[in-house]
């Protein structure tokens, strides 16, 4: 690990101040935000990530989940995952989001770990995280080692031939699933992104993930409510039963109208995508149908239409239409 | 391991008491002194053409930064680098060795401690960024002749081969239990997934951690 100026900030403006000085938001980074610290100081200890200096933020007031006018939810972006996953109106009203984050990683991890930390999780693409192979989102331009190498773990959807990167984490389908939006402090005052703009495909520019520039500090995410009645599942399935990443997941959150008609359906994917994947395919397939086995496989042939199997992974392809049907018939019973 | 009269005794040798640090830190300087007396005729023929070497000290370490750390109720100022881990500076610094280091990297939860009564990776954490902290290592809720509950259930049901998981596996333990799980065995192994035995004591440790949670 490279040395590095460890700096304390306890404004907002401080801290956007601090990060502007930065050459870039994204890998490659010489200013870094720290609060959790799980993902950051693995990959500094892996010389993956080498900031010069890092941000301490956690003293800003970001740790608050509350309630907002229209009846959605505001989370801090230092609010920690376990402390998201067991709030009693995440739980209540939005439970595919505490399901997912239990879902992943380890209960020392969810406590450190914070909701815009998730946001940001790296990949655990092996080649990324070993500074001896050609990476592209890592060094750009050194080429990716995935394509043709181990790539069981790697993504089927949204992949270029520079990157085939899967984005790892389990908070952020749900959040695709709900609709979040990202609210985001910059040198040029507050903006909001909703997620579906947040993160961007890897095309020629793999190191670039988000919309972030220098300076931008995540400070909450917002919730809005969803319809009375709807019901959300997250299912994820992975060579462990515990504490390990997906090899594919599903988020779905659905509303059946009086006559078992669907009224309002939101589909996202995990371990497939080289983002959180948000399936309008999906949706548009069952949208105004009947909640029948039938449809629910429909709209998961459709969900996975245009995957792009590697060399390891075509497994994928099948087993994210199983967890997509298995995710929408246990929302569809979900009392 | 059985409780009996021979294992209440410290092994001692000709050396006097020995703990097993102990042991390896002898066994390390006498290697350094060996090494250096191999190579004093280079050093002294080196020392003579240049200046002797400040005395070095902590603060003359570039880049360390003063630290305040409050571990079991003690306060501890220290000098270190800001790259040193909780994990790191619990171990080499303030000497409490009871915290293991397994993978280095938040995967294995040897390092389990309490910060603020909840438990996380020391491995993963910098020392300088928890000096308003309340840290509980293992040394802090037990000592030989005064076992925390979980301790005593550890050892009731052998819930250890090595030996080497087992702060951490205890750590995580003790703050489990106060955490919102179902009463189920497998929530329990859900609870202590980041925790890894490569001895595989795992219904061992449930057992032990399902005794304590139903003394509750």
């Amino acid at each position: 690990m490279e040395l590095f100026e460890l700096l304390t900030v306890r404004s907002i403006p401080d801290a956007v101040r601090a990060q502007a000085t930065s050459v870039t938001a994204q890998n490659g980074a010489d200013v870094r935000f720290i609060a959790g610290g799980t993902n950051l100081i693995d990959y500094m200890k892996l010389n993956v990530e080498r900031p010069k200096q890092l941000v301490d933020i956690n003293d800003l007031a970001l740790d608050k989940i509350e309630k907002i006018e229209d009846g959605g939810l505001r989370i801090g972006a230092l609010v920690r995952n376990a402390d998201v996953a067991n709030d009693p109106t995440v739980k209540e009203q939005f439970a595919v989001l505490s399901q997912a984050i239990l879902a992943g990683a380890s209960p020392q991890l969810r406590n450190m770990a914070t909701t815009a930390g998730n946001l940001l999780q790296k990949t655990r693409c092996v080649y990324y995280r070993d500074t001896a192979m050609a990476c592209n989102k890592r060094e750009p331009g050194s080429g990716c080692s995935a394509i043709g190498g181990y790539n069981r773990m790697l993504a089927i959807l949204g992949t270029s031939e520079h990157c085939i990167a899967t984005n790892p984490s389990d908070q952020n389908v749900a959040l695709a699933a709900l609709d979040a939006t990202i609210h985001i402090e910059g040198t040029k005052g507050q903006r909001i992104v909703p997620i579906e703009q947040f993160y961007v495909l890897p095309g020629t520019t793999p190191n670039r993930e988000t919309v972030l520039e220098p300076g931008d500090l995540i400070t909450h995410i917002t919730l809005p409510k969803l319809p009375a009645g709807a019901k959300s599942v997250y299912l994820k399935l992975r060579d462990r039963a515990s504490y390990e990443f997906a090899l594919a997941s599903a988020a779905v959150v659905m509303k059946q109208g009086s006559g078992g008609r669907i009224e309002y359906i939101r589909v996202a994917m995990g371990g497939v995508g080289t983002k959180p994947w948000r399936s309008p395919e999906a949706e548009k397939a069952l949208l105004g149908k009947p909640a029948t086995s039938a449809n629910f496989r429909t709209a998961a042939e459709s969900a996975l239409h245009g995957a792009k199997p590697q060399t390891q992974n075509g497994f994928k392809v099948e087993l994210a239409k199983r967890c997509l049907v298995h995710a929408m018939a246990q929302t569809s019973q979900t009392a | 391991m059985a409780i009996d009269g021979k294992d209440k005794q410290e092994p001692t040798s000709s050396l006097g008491r020995l703990s097993r640090r102990s042991f390896l830190t002898q066994v390390g300087a006498a290697g350094v002194a060996t090494a250096a007396a191999a190579v004093t005729p280079l050093a002294a023929s080196a020392v003579a053409r240049t200046p002797a070497p400040a005395e070095t000290t902590s603060e003359a370490i570039p880049g360390s930064m003063a630290v305040t750390l409050k571990v079991n109720g003690e306060t501890h100022a220290i000098r270190i680098d800001p790259r040193a881990t909780l994990l790191d500076t619990l171990r080499e610094t303030i000497h409490l060795t009871g915290t293991k280091k397994g993978c280095d990297h938040g995967q294995c939860g040897a390092c389990t401690v309490h910060i603020n009564g909840r438990r996380v990776n020391s491995c993963l954490t910098f020392a300088a960024m928890q000096q308003n902290a309340e840290i509980t290592t293992i040394e802090g809720i037990g000592q030989p002749g005064s076992l925390h509950p979980m301790q005593a259930a550890f050892v009731e049901h052998d819930g250890y081969q090595c030996g080497y998981c087992t702060s951490g596996q205890i750590m995580s333990a003790v703050a489990m239990v106060k955490e919102p799980w179902g009463a189920k065995d497998h929530d329990v192994k859900e609870a202590m997934s980041g925790n890894i035995c490569r001895c595989g004591a795992y219904p061992n440790i449930v057992a032990a951690v399902q005794t304590v949670r139903k003394m509750a």
